[in-house]
């Protein structure tokens, strides 16, 4: 029976040394190993959150980067376009401005000739004057000694300006 | 290289094991005096006055260790080889104005006026009372020294980490740091739940860590098997350890869960009070019953099988006795751990159920 008796002695000693053992446990064991354990977990969970967050971060450059280079290309097409809408401006204003230009100086050049034209029709006129007066003069002097003849002379002479 | 150094002694003492019981038994049935198995074994599961290492040619090799008393002439101190071995009540010692006689590990002291014992037929003392006895007996002793192996462990575990900058677990810490933290995810989290269990983490890890090692240091044969945790005098302390716990954190949830069961008709609250209150003594009961019982029954186990030896009076049983003797030894090695798991586990599941709160 004294198997299942439990003696005096043993119940004091225990309940002494285990007290004793929880104390010194507690103050210089379990809670430095606790604690560095909980602060370990705590800083790898920091550390996991904080690369979370640098991931984000990269992502959200990522995203910027491809923003600013889309960006980038639509400034650089409108840009061609500008030009190509410039080019385009300014080669059809030189072809109008030379089109101006060329009907000016035709207009100019036809005036010209037309001036010409007058000048030379008015002094062939002159001339043709001047040439038949000598012409009647010298017919008249010759057919004014025929009648007859003189009647004929003026008659052609007077066709052959019309002629003219 | 301390992590190797320690498998390197541990599975010296595995191997010292089956040898040094065996070389004990063979000493005991050197004696002329008929073998009897159930007094070598209770020898063996029981508490002893002083450290017996060995018997060499018939000379005991021991280690004395004081006896304390409390006698009506106050504390009686003395060492216990002033009985010179005897354990049958033969030899007198004289100390403190009483007569004391040392019979099957216990002490009595003489009534006034008788020299020797007197026995009745039931081979109890008749002249002679027992006093008060705190002395350092053989359990206390390694008690002692187990409290010394935890000391040195976790105090130079928790060093490490003062140490070293980054908390980075290394030698010792890095064998320690994973029990400690199955103590508390596998044990104390979920049984208690994840806002309370802090208060009781130093309790849990303390009573798991000290049953666990006495386990261990009851199976290493040249420690001459001090059977502490297989000792109730030592599961009855802890029990009413977490008795005392679990019953001061109670909530008001807990104790109108003993004596007004809630959801429960009347009459079935009526009837279940006494169950529940007969219930907070029994869990403590279960506790210490559990972890003593397992234990002495493996010690008296492997001790039976190496007395088969000497029961048959045959070398040829050996190879039997120390093949299952071992296969036992294996198994209670693996119950060292188990016992102050469940031990363990049921002391934060107690403080579970105290701490719960209603639920809404």
């Amino acid at each position: 029976m004294d198997l299942v008796n439990p003696g005096f002695g043993l119940v004091f000693w225990t309940a002494i040394t285990f007290l004793i053992l929880l104390f010194i446990l507690r103050r210089f064991a379990w809670k430095p190993i606790l604690g560095a354990v909980s602060e370990r977990e705590e800083s790898i969970k920091s550390a996991l959150d904080s690369a979370e967050e640098a991931k984000k971060e990269m992502q959200n450059l990522q995203a910027d980067n491809e923003r600013i280079l889309k960006e980038a290309r639509a400034e650089r097409d409108a840009m061609l376009k500008e030009a190509r809408e410039l080019k385009e401006g300014i080669i059809s204003e030189a072809k109008e401005q030379a089109k101006v230009e060329g009907d000016k100086m035709m207009k100019q050049a036809q005036a010209a000739i037309e001036s010409e034209k007058k000048a030379a029709l008015a002094d062939i006129k002159a001339q043709v004057a001047t040439l038949s007066v000598d012409i009647a003069e010298k017919v008249i002097k010759e057919e004014l000694s025929d009648k007859k003849k003189q009647l004929k002379l003026v008659d052609d002479m007077l066709g052959d300006i019309k002629l003219n | 290289m301390r992590i190797s150094s320690f498998k390197v002694i541990f599975i010296g003492l595995l191997l010292a094991l089956p040898i040094a019981g065996f070389a004990y038994d063979k000493n005991e049935s050197e004696t002329d005096k008929k073998f009897d198995p159930n007094e070598m074994i209770m020898h063996h599961v029981k508490d002893a006055h002083e450290f017996h290492i060995i018997d060499i040619n018939d000379k005991a090799i021991s280690l004395p260790l004081p006896i304390i008393l409390w006698t009506d002439n106050g504390l009686t101190t003395f060492m216990s080889s002033e009985f010179h071995h005897d354990d049958t009540g033969q030899v007198v010692v004289e100390k403190n104005g009483g007569k004391f006689v040392k019979l099957h590990e216990k002490i009595y002291q003489l009534n006034e006026g008788a020299t020797s014992v007197t026995f009745d037929e039931k081979h109890d003392p008749t002249n002679a009372s027992k006093p008060l006895d705190i002395s350092i007996t053989r359990n206390v002793f390694m008690m002692w020294v187990s409290v010394l192996v935890l000391l040195l462990v976790f105090i130079s575990a928790a060093r490490v980490y003062k140490k070293s900058e980054n908390k980075v677990p290394t030698g010792i810490a890095g064998f320690v740091e994973p029990l400690v933290v199955f103590v508390r995810d596998e044990i104390a989290r979920p049984m208690i739940g994840e806002h309370k269990y802090k208060r009781y983490m130093p309790y849990l890890l303390t009573i798991f860590f000290f049953i666990w090692i006495n386990n261990i240091f009851g199976l290493i044969p040249i420690l001459n098997g001090a059977n502490l945790s297989g000792n109730i005098a030592f599961t009855f302390t802890l029990a009413v350890f977490t008795f005392i716990i679990t019953t001061f954190s109670g909530n008001k949830n807990y104790w109108k869960h003993i004596f007004w069961m809630p959801g429960v008709p009347v009459p079935m609250k009526i009837f279940l009070m006494p169950i529940e209150l007969i219930g907070i003594f029994t869990k403590p009961i279960s506790l210490m019953i559990r972890l003593f019982a397992n234990i002495t029954a493996g010690h008296i186990i492997i001790l039976a099988l190496m007395s088969l030896i000497f029961i048959f009076e045959t070398v040829a049983v050996a190879p039997i006795s120390v093949l299952f003797s071992l296969f036992i030894t294996v198994i209670e090695i693996v119950v060292t751990a188990i016992q102050a798991y469940i031990f363990t586990i049921l002391s934060a599941l107690y403080f579970g159920m105290a701490t719960e709160e209603e639920h809404h």
